[in-house]
C-alpha cells in the first residue's frame, strides 16, 4: 500500500532533515533545502517532523494513491489538484485510495513539500532517507523518484484535518534579502568590493541546485595582492584547500558568489568570503531563477538571535496546530 | 488559439543548439508530443513539448531569455 509516481516532475527526491555526522568524510548533510516548511508539511500530517517526504522543483509529481491517507504541500505556491479539485497549501488534506494528486504551474518560490501520513518508508541509509544522487545515497535506489516507482509510507502518526494560519509563516521581501556573516577569507577582497559585495543587487543564475545557488549581476571582486602561498592554485581566489561550512559562499576567480547548500562538497580549493547565516538557509531554497537577492551584512550576535527568532516561529505553529 | 506554455522558470530557447535552426517555424505542422523548444535550468536542458496539434503560429518569448513557469512560450493555430 503506497503511492505510484506517475510523473516525476523536473527533479523530486525524497528528504527528510539528512545525515549530519559524515561531512568530514565528505558525505553531505543534505535532507531539505527548505526545511522549515518540511517540518511544517510533517506537523500537519501528525508525523514526527523528521520524517521523510517529497522535495519538488519548479515542477509538481502526479501521484496515483493505492490506499487513503493524509497529505499535506508546504513551501512554494502552486495549484494543488486532487483528481482536479484545488486543494489549500499549508493544510492536511484526507485522499482515498484511487485519487491522482498533481499540481498546476509554479507561482511563487521553488520547491514544494509534500509530506505524508506515516511519512516515506524507503530503507534509511547512513541514519537518512534523504536522496544524495552523486552519491547513490537515500532515495529510490540512490536517485530522483522517476515514473513507475511505488513509495511505501510507513505507520501515520496522528493524522487529522489541521491547517496553518499564514499569518504565521515567514514574510517574503523583495528583493529577497539574506544575511551575511564575513568569514575566514573576508580580508583577501578590498574593502571597496567588500562594500560593493553588500551593496549592488545579485541575480539568481539558472546552475541554482540543491549543490550551491550561483548569482550574478554585481561587480567583479578586486582582490588585495599577495604572493600565492605553497599549494594554492594561481589565481587570486585559490586558497590551499580549505572546508566549506554550510551556507558558505565561495566565488570562483571572484566573478559569481556560489551559496553552498544542502548537498555541497565539503572542501575545495576556492577562497569563502563568508556564509549565509543558518536562518536564512530555507530562504534560498525558496529562489526561482532570476529573482533579485542582496546580501545583508550581519554579525554573529544577529546571527544567533536569527537562529532563535525562526527556532521560536516554528514552536509557535507547533503550538497552534496542537491545540487545534 | 492554443498556447505553450512553459512548464518552469528558467532559460527559454528556440534551437536545439546555437547552430541549429528553431525547432518549428511559423507554418510548420505540429504534432503533440513535438518539441518546440527548451528551457535550461540547473545546468539541465527540458525539452518542452506542444501538447496540442496544429500549426505552429510563431514564439512569443524570445530566444535565450528568462522565463517564468506558466508563460506563454509559443502559438499554435
Amino acid at each position: 500500500m503506497a503511492i505510484e509516481v506517475r510523473k516525476a516532475g523536473l527533479s523530486t527526491t525524497i528528504q527528510d532533515m539528512g545525515r549530519p555526522g559524515y561531512f568530514h568524510l565528505g558525505i553531505p548533510e543534505g535532507g531539505a533545502m527548505d526545511r522549515f516548511s518540511m517540518r511544517v508539511a510533517n506537523m500537519l500530517v501528525g508525523n514526527d517532523e523528521t520524517a521523510a517526504g517529497l522535495e519538488a522543483v519548479f515542477m509538481g509529481p502526479e501521484l496515483e494513491f493505492t490506499q487513503d491517507t493524509w497529505v499535506a504541500v508546504t513551501g512554494a505556491t502552486m495549484p494543488i489538484l486532487l483528481d482536479g479539485e484545488e486543494k489549500p497549501g499549508w493544510s492536511a488534506f484526507p485522499v482515498k485510495a484511487g485519487q491522482v494528486l498533481n499540481f498546476g504551474f509554479l507561482k511563487e518560490g521553488a520547491r514544494l513539500y509534500i509530506a505524508f501520513a506515516g511519512g516515506i518508508d524507503t530503507p534509511a541509509q547512513l541514519g537518512s532517507r534523504s536522496t544524495y544522487p552523486i552519491g547513490a545515497l537515500g532515495g529510490v535506489d540512490g536517485r530522483a523518484i522517476a515514473v513507475g516507482d511505488v513509495l511505501p509510507l510507513g505507520k501515520p502518526g496522528n493524522p487529522a484535518a489541521r491547517s496553518v494560519d499564514t499569518a504565521l509563516l515567514r514574510e517574503q521581501k523583495s528583493p529577497v534579502e539574506l544575511r551575511v556573516l564575513p568569514g575566514l577569507y573576508w580580508h583577501r577582497i578590498t574593502e571597496a568590493s567588500q562594500q560593493r559585495f553588500f551593496d549592488e543587487e545579485w541575480t539568481v543564475a539558472p546552475e541554482a541546485d540543491r549543490m550551491g545557488y550561483r548569482f550574478r549581476g554585481g561587480s567583479p571582486m578586486e582582490f588585495v595582492p599577495r604572493e600565492q602561498p605553497f599549494g594554492a592554485g594561481s589565481d587570486p581566489s585559490n586558497i590551499v584547500d580549505g572546508c566549506y561550512a554550510y551556507g558558505s559562499i565561495q566565488v570562483p576567480g571572484g566573478t559569481e558568489p556560489i551559496v553552498l547548500h544542502r548537498d555541497a562538497v565539503s572542501g575545495g580549493g576556492y577562497f569563502t568570503i563568508g556564509a549565509v547565516i543558518s536562518a536564512d538557509m530555507d530562504l534560498i531554497g525558496q529562489l526561482q531563477p532570476n529573482t533579485k537577492v542582496r546580501f545583508v551584512k550581519v554579525d554573529m550576535e544577529t546571527a544567533l538571535a536569527a537562529r532563535k527568532a525562526r527556532r521560536e516561529r516554528l514552536q509557535t505553529i507547533r503550538e497552534a496546530l496542537a491545540a487545534g | 488559439m492554443p498556447d505553450i506554455q512553459s512548464p518552469l522558470p528558467g532559460t527559454f530557447y528556440h534551437a536545439p543548439d546555437p547552430n541549429s535552426a528553431p525547432f518549428k517555424k511559423p507554418g510548420d505542422a505540429v504534432a503533440a508530443d513535438d518539441t518546440i523548444g527548451l528551457v535550461e535550468v540547473m545546468k539541465t536542458f527540458i525539452e518542452v513539448k506542444a501538447e496540442v496539434e496544429g500549426t505552429f503560429d510563431g514564439f512569443v518569448a524570445p530566444n535565450a531569455e528568462p522565463v517564468q513557469a506558466g508563460d506563454v512560450l509559443a502559438k499554435v493555430r
